[in-house]
């Protein structure tokens, strides 16, 4: 009896850890590790929560705990568990130690800023070219001869995009420039990856610097047909 | 003769006792004084105009304007939170005749009347600190807010002669007209409380969000200045967190003592005030999510620079670390409300352990969405993996709709922990309580599903429908359900049979624990978002109207920030435990005494 309440937590943890780990990765993309850790960290607080809410389950949760750590009268295999656990353990959080602190060729994860903020220039532009439908048109052609290539349909799959990584953003997705004022997007097609700010390091965007080749009234066009062609609208106030 | 010699001696005897105490004194007033000698060089060769001063051997002036600013502030929200629900303990006590909510009261105004002098005191430091420090920056925040400093020494005064009447009045005014005119000076010392807090927050949100004007008498300029656009956001905000901050500090306080205490009518007596102050907490906690939604909301409109800098971009992450704080805080103050109906009503437990398995699985899945960052953690090999760094399937919960879809939820769960606890242990008897049950359990249930669906169509219309009408929905829905809710159940309870009598002073230790690591979270918060809303100032001193020109005029790494925080809090922590033990030293004394006379 008291065995089945310490397992029923074991095994709860086990099962989400194997569902992150290799059952989720079967229908989606695999998850980081980071994450992994976290909705651990969140299902074992429960399990915590839970075990102590009263003293009886309490004592069923880690009554057994503290008797098998504790090696009263134990005997034959128990007694042999407990020395395995008692000699294992450190070991294994020296071993996990050694591993996340040893040097390796691997560079670290990152926690790279996706939106920095944009330099005071470009805060609170509008857009001054009119939102007429030869305009959008006009701007969706734009998009198909310089943006397409790797933004594909509005979705982020143009046919170069699998040679970039990270992958171009797709417009479609609810969080990209449906989050976005359109200066922003102005300033990001205007100055591309190496007109990014520092906070935004380490950046790899392989966006070109677009103010090289079109003028603005082009590019604000482009960001009309882009919003109208991934069916967005761009944040504003009003 | 001989008494002389003694006595001699035993001066030199002791003289000589204390003379490495002395001499280890005097050393430390000289290290103590060696930065004095730094500020005396750059004095000498400094020219009339000085724009910033430094200190580097006490490790340079922001940080110690950090340190003093955050330690001031917390300590602020605390003198200036407590005195809200002091009052309202003692109507309480007025009202329905119990003298345990008089007690109380009086406790909450000893804590109270004991961390006001320590408030004063470091906005004494930092005033001087500032003015030293940064000679420039409050030449022009004095020449814009004169009248409004002015106005400040004013409401100090009468708030500090408020307290003092209120405090040391508490005997003497115990009932009749006398009481009455105490609950006046209690109204009076919360109205100055709120005053105090509103003028000086207008010279901080003025920083952020300035408003000037050039033309127009020195109070028109302050009024415009006063008037800006984040000021009654941060107004609105920091009211109702620094009841949050003092509800769960005078818990903390609570359940340290309920730790320590001996006797069974002292275990009872702070048993019951951990409770109190954990129910503060909560009750402050559920409408400030809202209130820090809408405080964004006027930053991101206010400048898109400034807020994309807080929400998109390098401070972004400090919204994850707030969401496990406050994830954290939610779980600490729902398991202290589990653990009360289980130790301290008979019988509870095995009928209320699914609820609770329930609850605690809902608030676990929305931390978990909450906790979910836009843009994942990976190494290189997992971004390749993901295909960027947003998971195609996690990566919706990133996003505001789906934050503020589990933050009400999130909410909702609570509010019910506490209705559950409120009606734990008793039995309805009223011919209607089969359909309020029914009514309540709708209420719920709709507003749950209402506020997912509206979460989920957030995804689909333009960002300013979900901000101006969705999101607001959302929380008026949530209102609804408190609003309905609460007087239903509290009607519903007034003629309920009490089938088990609530037994106080059952409580194990970890509850005790539990109500200080939600001190700790709320207090981690504070220090969190105040370097949050300082930081994003980015190098502005007053956002592009006087931009930061020192050696410091960057934005610190996350890391180093974090430190502070951590400083911050754990010195906090050290400085409210210090004045609490002065504070009840002489309960102490009383105690002994009586237990010697009887």
């Amino acid at each position: 009896m008291k065995g089945s309440v310490l397992l029923k937590p074991i095994l709860l943890l086990v099962g989400v850890y194997l569902v992150l780990k290799f059952v989720l990765p079967l229908f989606t993309a695999p998850l980081p590790a980071s994450l992994i850790f976290l909705y651990l960290a969140l299902t074992a607080a429960g399990i915590m929560i839970f075990e102590t809410l009263s003293g009886q389950s309490t004592e069923a949760f880690f009554g057994p705990i503290f008797a098998f750590l504790s090696g009263k009268g134990q005997t034959g295999p128990m007694k042999a568990a407990r020395l395995a656990v008692l000699i294992l353990f450190p070991l294994l959080v020296g071993w996990q130690t050694y591993i996340s602190t040893a040097p390796s060729d691997q560079p670290p994860a990152e926690n790279r800023t996706i939106h920095p903020a944009p330099p005071g220039e470009f805060v609170g532009l509008s857009n001054p070219v009119p939102n007429t439908p030869e305009n959008v048109m006009a701007g969706k052609g734009l998009f198909a001869a310089f943006c397409s290539p790797c933004h594909g349909k509005f979705d982020g799959k143009g046919p170069a995009a699998k040679g970039f990584n990270p992958p171009p953003a797709d417009f479609v997705d609810s969080g990209t420039i449906a989050q976005l004022q359109e200066s922003y997007v102005f300033w990001r097609i205007k100055k591309g990856g190496v007109g990014l700010p520092v906070e935004g390091m380490p950046w790899k965007s392989a966006m070109p610097r677009w103010e090289v080749e079109l003028k603005d009234d082009q590019i604000w066009k482009i960001i009309m047909g882009e919003y109208d062609g991934a069916h967005q609208k761009p944040r504003t106030w009003e | 003769m001989n008494n002389h010699g003694e006595q001699r001696g035993r001066i030199a005897g002791f003289l000589r006792g204390r003379v490495w105490s002395l001499t280890g004194l005097g050393i430390l007033i000289g290290f103590l004084g060696l930065p004095a000698l730094g500020l005396a060089e750059e004095a000498a060769t400094a020219s009339a105009a000085v724009a910033y001063r430094d200190i580097p051997q006490l490790g340079g002036s922001r940080n110690i304007i950090w340190v003093v600013a955050q330690l001031h502030l917390l300590l602020g929200g605390f003198v200036l939170g407590v005195p809200i629900f002091a009052w309202v303990c003692e109507i309480v006590g007025w009202k329905t005749g119990e003298k345990r909510y008089d007690k109380l009261a009086k406790e909450f105004t000893k804590l109270l009347t004991s961390s006001y002098a320590t408030t004063a005191l470091f906005g004494g430091i930092l005033l001087f600190l500032l003015i030293g420090l940064y000679p420039k920056l409050m030449a022009y925040l004095t020449d814009v807010f004169f009248p409004a400093f002015v106005l400040y020494c004013v409401l100090f005064l009468v708030e500090t002669v408020t307290l003092y009447l209120y405090w040391y009045g508490w005997d003497a005014m115990p009932d009749g007209g006398l009481k009455g005119l105490h609950l006046f000076l209690g109204f009076l010392l919360n109205v100055f409380a709120f005053f105090i807090m509103i003028v000086p927050n207008s010279w901080a949100t003025f920083q952020a969000s300035p408003v000037v004007i050039t033309e127009g008498s020195s109070l028109a300029r302050a009024w415009a200045a006063t008037w800006n656009p984040t000021w009654w956001p941060v107004n609105v905000h920091r009211l109702i967190a620094n009841v949050v901050l003092g509800g769960f500090i005078c818990g903390a306080y609570a359940g340290v003592r309920y730790l320590m205490v001996t006797t069974a009518e002292e275990r009872n007596h702070y048993d019951w005030m951990g409770y109190v102050g954990n129910f503060i907490g909560v009750f402050g906690m559920l409408p400030l999510p809202f209130a820090g939604y809408w405080l964004m909301r006027e930053v991101y409109q206010y400048n898109q620079q400034m807020g994309i800098t807080l929400m998109g971009g390098f401070l972004s992450w400090l919204f994850i670390l707030q969401a496990m704080l406050i994830g954290v805080l939610f779980l600490g103050a729902n398991y202290y409300f589990w653990l009360g109906i289980t130790y301290r009503i008979p019988g509870a437990e095995v009928k209320y352990r699914r609820p609770i398995m329930a609850m605690l699985v809902i608030l676990l899945l929305c931390l978990g969405v909450w906790m979910t960052p836009h843009s994942l953690v990976a190494s290189l090999e997992e971004a390749r993996k993901l295909g960027g760094t947003h998971h195609p399937l996690l990566g919706v919960f990133g996003v505001m709709s789906a934050k503020m879809t589990v933050a009400n939820l999130m909410i909702l769960v609570t509010f019910m922990s506490f209705i559950m606890y409120w009606r734990a242990g008793k039995q309805e008897t009223a011919t209607w309580a089969k359909v309020a049950r029914a009514v309540m359990g709708g209420v719920l249930g709709v507003a749950a599903l209402v506020v997912i669906v509206l979460g989920v169509w957030g995804y689909f219309v333009p960002a300013i429908t979900r901000i101006n009408y969705f999101s607001v929905a959302q929380v008026l829905i949530v209102l609804f359900v408190l609003l309905t809710i609460t007087p239903l159940t509290a009607v519903l309870l007034r003629s309920a049979k009490t089938t088990s009598e609530m037994v106080w002073g059952r409580m194990p230790p970890r509850a005790g624990y539990a109500l200080v690591l939600n001190a700790v979270m709320v207090i981690l918060l504070m220090t969190l978002m105040g370097y949050a809303r300082s930081s994003s100032r980015v190098h502005w001193h007053i956002y592009g109207v006087m931009r930061d020109s020192s050696q410091y005029a960057y934005s610190p790494a996350l890391g180093y920030a974090a430190a502070f925080m951590s400083l911050n809090t754990f010195l906090f922590c050290l400085m409210v435990a210090f004045i609490f033990w002065v504070a009840t030293m002489g309960d102490k004394g009383k105690a002994s005494i009586r237990g010697a006379k009887s």
